[in-house]
């Protein structure tokens, strides 16, 4: 048979000898994930408490005094830029993709694991960078996490000296990480899936982590390249993106520059970014309602079709961000056509999980709490969007809190409930362990009807017109009635992120405290819950690979004793090869 | 541009569907037991990943390509002389590629001599290359076309510097191939030589797309 797997070939395996080969200059890609997950938290939280401090300027102009305009500035835009890049695509990529692609395809671990290693402490350096701007003369930048020019290299924004230059470096570094690591997940999917690992067999989980590596890896590209021009434009004085203009009353010294071209590539890069994040996401959530319902996800196919028909589609929907600079109207018809065609997609994902719950036999575990939570989340971020699509409702709403209502609901929170559902969902195999199920209760209601506290009322907020951005209101830009439902929301979004403290307690307690969790707790089908160690051992099977009979969602199948069967099980005696048993079709 | 663009992306987009629809098309919930899938699985990992990258590098100068040709109509755009040079550096660039070209037939045949010999000329002709670029831009600052006197020189500058970043990247690995070349090979050692051939012959390949990039991208900058 022409068929060998790439991990069955007996090459040499990097067996890790000492401590430090083994936890810091590790090219497994368990320790890697879980090296790139905690650096990537580690951020997360500092963007979490950065968003409560401006918050509380928000809420509480007159008490608090410790958040300077600049101050504002700067928090506003290290949360965004942190949270969507630093946190969201690596923890996403960096840390589920590195750790589930290969336990799910059935591999010993990705194909150049030296690259995927170099990945992972580029990617801390590119960490580093941005941190550093924290402690030069100016701080970070106060552009605003898109960095719109001319504004972002302009004088009198803060940050102008030192700041922005190393957003710029740090960006440019971690493509750079991230491409390793993308190249990677590429390969180890194409090339390294066990025998039987058809694509059509994959969990959802890795089709969505790959199609979103393809997205990253052919738009992150066009971030690159305005961060360079950007740079060049700083540095040496080239005028890509700065036009002529006046300057604190200085004439400054470029000309031609066309702004609207940074906004162009950036968001050529920043729409894809939100399916770079989500498709992992949708992938996830389908692998954790279907292990938790048990019941195979419904319209497997379809799920595929739609992760791959929304790839393709997320770029050529970008201009949706600008319709307020000034383009052509039949540009913005284009625009809003396709962003009202990507819902349809979108939208048979929503149904096919709510499908794929209806008469499953539900158990309320935290991760399905998590799952069942994003949907609602989804959903509603997702309605918003709708909205926001349309060009001329698109304008009066365009910078209002209901644009930030809408995409935190859509790709903060949406994603972040999948982020802990899948935490939860393989903590017991990535640590051994199970976690507090009362703890993480307590987790998810306190996160989701907090940040339904925080996001509903700024729907609200953006239909009365209160804009964004700015750094106080007075009775000028927020009447006087909204007041009070502008300071609850810095109440909820400080309550949000001190619940965060259920899940540190829990997460960290139960590593050590915790059940053993025996190999299969939740009784799934996909590969990584049949390795022989839990945790999974370097090279993760043992002496021979897996292989695969079956696809993914072999739940609650009628005439079979156990309601999962795992995907290396062979098809039992009997059973004519290539038909399902007792299943009319 | 952007009805250029469009319809790339479709046509693009119709290709892979024909590529993966058949495969997308499998009832995977009824088919039971092992399927072999060829394909894919049969190339080794390192020529997939390599051209998983060259589809990012095409991504990224596309992107340039698409900006340059944008801008180039503005009407303060003051086109740079383009030096003579450039058509040497041209040259040598073919030349590099035709040689490693030489080495992958070589290296098919196994003809370890042939390998060393081309294979080193590749580097030769490329390191040239590389020289006689930064040649043009040293003519180009003493005649007074800095990296920021117009938006034509700057994109001068910046896609010729990243085309040459490209080649620095992959004479990297033709150093590492060429000192395996060099090395008195272990007769007993089969995946050794395999191994060589494989390095050539994806070294080979990457020259070949920065041949063809440089093209595109020499004649778009002297077009303008």
């Amino acid at each position: 048979m022409a068929y060998v797997a790439i991990a069955d070939r007996d090459h040499h395996l990097h067996d890790p000898q000492t401590f430090i080969t083994k936890y810091i200059w590790s090219q497994d890609h368990k320790v890697i994930a879980v090296q790139y997950s905690i650096t990537a938290i580690s951020v997360g939280v500092l963007a979490m408490v950065l968003s409560s401090m401006f918050r509380l300027q928000l809420g509480f102009p007159d008490t608090f005094s410790f958040v300077t305009p600049e101050n504002y500035y700067q928090y506003v835009t290290m949360h965004g830029m942190i949270m969507v890049i630093y946190l969201l695509t690596a923890l996403f990529l960096g840390g589920f993709g590195n750790y589930l692609i290969p336990l799910m395809c059935g591999a010993r671990d990705m194909v150049f694991p030296y690259m995927n290693m170099l990945s992972y402490w580029v990617y801390l350096l590119s960490v580093l960078v941005l941190l550093a701007s924290f402690f030069i003369p100016g701080g970070p930048t106060g552009a605003g996490w898109t960095l719109y020019p001319p504004q972002a290299i302009a004088d009198g924004t803060p940050g102008v000296n030192g700041g922005i230059m190393l957003m710029l470096l740090s960006l440019a570094i971690f493509i750079v990480a991230f491409t390793m690591g993308g190249l990677n997940y590429v390969t180890t999917v194409l090339q390294a899936r066990c025998r039987g690992m058809t694509l059509m067999r994959m969990p959802l989980s890795v089709w969505g982590i790959f199609v979103a590596t393809i997205l990253g890896l052919l738009a992150f590209p066009a971030l690159l390249v305005a961060a360079i021009m950007m740079l060049l434009d700083r540095i040496v004085g080239t005028s890509f993106f700065m036009p002529e203009m006046l300057s604190m009353g200085d004439q400054n010294a470029h000309n031609g520059g066309s702004p609207i071209l940074f906004q162009h590539l950036f968001w050529f890069f920043g729409h894809p970014e939100v399916y770079i994040v989500a498709l992992p996401a949708f992938g996830m959530v389908s692998d954790v309602l279907a292990t938790h319902a048990r019941k195979n996800i419904f319209g497997y196919r379809m799920m595929v079709w739609a992760i791959v028909a929304i790839g393709g589609l997320s770029f050529i929907v970008w201009a949706h961000h600008m319709y307020v600079s000034g383009m052509n109207p039949y540009f913005g018809f284009f625009f809003a056509t396709t962003t009202l065609i990507i819902a349809v997609p979108t939208a048979l994902k929503v149904y096919n999980w709510v499908l794929t719950l209806w008469r499953g036999d539900i158990r309320l575990t935290v991760p399905m709490l998590f799952a069942i939570g994003f949907i609602f989340t989804f959903t509603h971020g997702g309605l918003t969007g709708l909205f926001l699509g349309n060009v001329t409702v698109d304008l009066p709403l365009s910078d209002t809190y209901f644009v930030i209502g809408h995409f935190h609901m859509v790709m903060g929170v949406s994603p972040v409930m999948v982020l802990f559902a899948a935490i939860y969902h393989w903590y017991p195999k990535i640590t051994g362990r199970m976690f507090s199920d009362t703890l993480g209760k307590w987790h998810f209601w306190c996160t989701l009807l907090g940040t339904y506290a925080v996001y509903l009322p700024m729907h609200y907020l953006g239909l009365l017109g209160v804009p964004r951005r700015y750094y106080a209101y007075g009775s000028d830009f927020m009447p006087d009635s909204a007041y009070t439902l502008n300071s609850s929301i810095t109440v909820a979004a400080v309550f949000v992120a001190l619940s965060q403290i259920f899940f540190f307690i829990n997460v960290i307690w139960s590593m050590r405290y915790g059940e053993k969790a025996g190999s299969n707790p939740w009784g799934a089908t996909t590969l990584e819950w049949q390795t022989p160690d839990t945790p999974p051992k370097h090279g993760n099977w043992g002496a021979k690979l897996p292989t695969v009979y079956r696809w993914a969602y072999d739940y609650s199948v009628p005439g079979e004793k156990q309601d999962f069967v795992p995907q290396n099980v062979p098809p039992r005696a009997g059973i004519v090869a290539g038909r399902d048993h007792g299943v009319h079709h | 541009m952007n009805v250029t663009f469009l319809f790339t992306a479709l046509i693009g987009a119709i290709l892979l569907w024909f590529a993966l629809a058949w495969k997308l098309r499998t009832k995977s919930w009824i088919v039971k037991g092992v399927i072999s899938e060829d394909g894919f699985s049969a190339m080794p990992a390192h020529r997939v990943g390599l051209w998983v990258f060259l589809a990012v590098v095409t991504s990224l100068f596309s992107l340039f390509i698409i900006i340059y040709n944008e801008r180039s109509t503005f009407p303060d755009w003051r086109p740079l002389p383009d030096p003579q040079l450039l058509w040497f550096n041209t040259a040598l660039l073919v030349l590099g590629s035709i040689a490693l070209q030489l080495a992958r037939d070589a290296a098919k045949r196994d003809q370890l001599a042939a390998i060393r010999v081309n294979l080193t000329a590749a580097g030769v002709f490329t390191i040239a290359f590389l020289a006689g670029q930064v040649l043009a831009w040293r003519q180009l600052t003493d005649s007074g076309y800095f990296l920021s006197t117009n938006p034509a020189d700057s994109f001068f500058y910046l896609l010729t510097g990243l085309h040459g970043l490209h080649l620095l990247g992959g004479l990297f690995v033709w150093a590492k191939t060429t000192m395996n070349a060099w090395r008195k090979p272990d007769p007993e050692d089969m995946s050794e030589a395999a191994g060589l051939r494989l390095s050539v012959q994806l070294c080979s390949v990457y020259w070949h797309y920065l041949l063809l990039l440089w093209l595109v991208l020499f004649y778009m900058l002297s077009s303008s």
